[in-house]
């Protein structure tokens, strides 16, 4: 009888929720005035067109060492950005870290200013900057290092905290002096973790360098855009496979090394 | 007289993680030097676009307003985009949840999850902005198409996120049911998806806030409405910052609000 009774609830707290999910699912569709059936209809006519419009054709082949040269400085903005955030969020991680922290209020102003650079979106980033720095690759890069810079010191702040904690307790009571114990305990400690969520984000960015670029007018994202709005839908898929390739060649090349660096 | 023998410490053996590391390291500099020679900056004087920022930065944290729009208008906005995030991670999670039963290599065929893996693999390849574009080509700018859009990539990511969780299942459980005779669904709806349900939660926690913010800049780019739409006016039309301040503190909020519920689901979790 228990069994049951503890079976039913069980059940019915599982209902409510869906109950709940479906609710909220309805007044979403509402508020954003999503067209379901329109939406089913979508998919099949999308497939149509993209079979008959959207591949590359011979004459956009001829545009390839354009989109190429593009994608790469897409790809060395967004690994520039990632680096020198990465590098500059560790020493803020450093500074705010539980067992590093030279004060507990490093500790508050970290967290606060990493928040803040990680929640608001890289596109509203975009938009900030493009006051004062106008259409160019550098508002890019900023958007990029701004929101990578939140990300990093919150994950190597809690690097810090969960694989050093023991070495740094272990050499300050040596009395290894603080730029003793971040050279011996927090760089060797943190560094396969540092150099796999340095790769992690540098797939990200690359992901959302296209986004910033179609906001600020450059690199892939601005070409695809370009190609797009002209109705060049054949140059346009090309820039499709190019991402592709590249996206999914950066993604096995760090999957195999985060393999070896975090055995 | 023979010159004393030079004391030495015994070479450590060699680290190929610890190598790869260095040569990583090094190499992410060379690429971040070139990045530096490589990056335009438009012309801008540097000195009075930092200050000019500075200024800025200013204005938007400390002075915002409301100009364009009415404090009723900014909440429904708000509730555009949180409401695309929602719709596209509920239809994403369905997607992935029946693909991840399809591809998870201790309850799936082997050809089958090769051939879902790869399939999402390049749907995730492709970024959200483009497939709302391609989207919108045979549904017009609009919801119809960043919904779509974001599903996609949506489901892409949750398959493999999901996938993963299932094929970290204890592979001894699975075991004690096919060898009392279980068949497919008794093993998906008693074993696999019970025990991987925490893992289920958080990564379609962690996917809403993605969207959350995917349907930001689908607003701004894609034409997708909401508040990131919003923001593109008051950026490139009305050019009025005070405003940008009001919807980046719109956005901060519930961006803030998501991450400390998140983090509550992650400290249960790993308590329990």
């Amino acid at each position: 009888m228990r069994s049951f009774d503890f079976l039913m609830r069980q059940r019915l707290a599982v209902g409510l929720v869906f109950l709940g999910i479906l609710i909220a699912s309805y007044v979403a569709v509402v508020v954003t005035e999503y067209d379901v059936v329109k939406g089913f209809q979508s998919i099949p006519k999308a497939v149509i067109w993209s079979s008959e419009n959207f591949y590359p054709d011979e004459k956009s082949l001829k545009r390839l060492p354009k989109i190429i040269a593009k994608m790469q400085e897409t790809l060395v903005t967004a690994v520039t950005a990632t680096t020198c955030a990465a590098f500059v969020g560790f020493l803020v991680a450093i500074l705010g870290a539980n067992a590093t922290r030279p004060h507990w209020v490093f500790s508050i102003v970290s967290r606060a200013i990493a928040s803040l650079f990680r929640n608001v979106d890289v596109s509203a980033w975009s938009l900030i900057l493009l006051f004062s720095f106008g259409q160019s690759m550098f508002t890019g890069y900023l958007a990029l290092f701004f929101v990578t810079f939140g990300f990093m010191v919150r994950m190597l702040m809690e690097t810090i905290d969960l694989s050093s904690a023991d070495t740094i307790e272990a050499l300050r009571a040596t009395g290894a002096s603080p730029s003793a114990v971040i050279t011996q305990s927090v760089i060797p400690t943190c560094m396969p973790q540092f150099v796999s969520w340095t790769l992690f984000m540098i797939e990200t960015n690359i992901r959302s360098a296209t986004l910033v670029g179609i906001l600020t007018g450059t690199g892939i994202g601005n070409l695809f855009d370009i190609y797009y709005k002209s109705l060049n839908y054949h140059a346009a898929s090309l820039v499709i496979v190019v991402i592709v390739i590249a996206v999914l060649l950066i993604e096995s090349v760090s999957n195999a090394i985060r393999r070896v660096v975090l055995q | 007289m023979t010159p004393p023998t030079q004391m030495s410490l015994p070479r450590r053996p060699f680290d190929r993680s610890i190598a790869l590391m260095r040569f990583i390291v090094v190499l992410l500099f060379v690429l971040t030097l070139y990045g530096f020679t490589a990056l335009e900056t438009g012309g801008v004087n540097m000195a009075d676009a930092w200050s000019m920022l500075a200024d800025n930065a200013a204005t938007l944290f400390f002075r915002p307003a409301l100009a364009n729009v009415t404090v009723s208008e900014l909440l429904v906005s708000l509730g555009v985009t949180i409401g695309l995030g929602f719709l596209t991670t509920v239809f994403g999670a369905v997607i992935g949840f029946g693909l991840a039963l399809a591809s998870a290599l201790n309850i799936a065929p082997v050809w089958l999850s090769v051939l879902v893996k790869g399939f999402t693999a390049i749907v995730r390849a492709i970024p959200t902005v483009l497939w709302v574009l391609i989207f919108a080509v045979s549904a017009g700018l609009g919801s119809v198409a960043a919904v779509l859009g974001m599903t996609f990539h949506s489901a892409g990511y949750l398959i493999k996120a999901y996938a993963e969780s299932f094929e970290d299942v204890d592979a001894g459980s699975i075991e004690a049911l096919r060898a009392g005779g279980a068949d497919w669904w008794h093993i998906v709806g008693q074993v696999v998806t019970p025990s991987a349900m925490p893992a289920l939660i958080s990564w379609t926690f962690l996917r809403f806030e993605i969207n959350f913010s995917t349907a930001i800049a689908m607003g701004a780019a894609a034409g997708a409405g909401g508040i990131g739409f919003d923001m593109f006016m008051a950026s490139g039309f009305y050019l009025n910052i005070r405003e940008m301040g009001a919807f980046t503190y719109a956005i901060l909020i519930f961006a803030v609000i998501m991450e400390l519920i998140a983090t509550r689901l992650q400290t249960r979790q790993t308590h329990r």
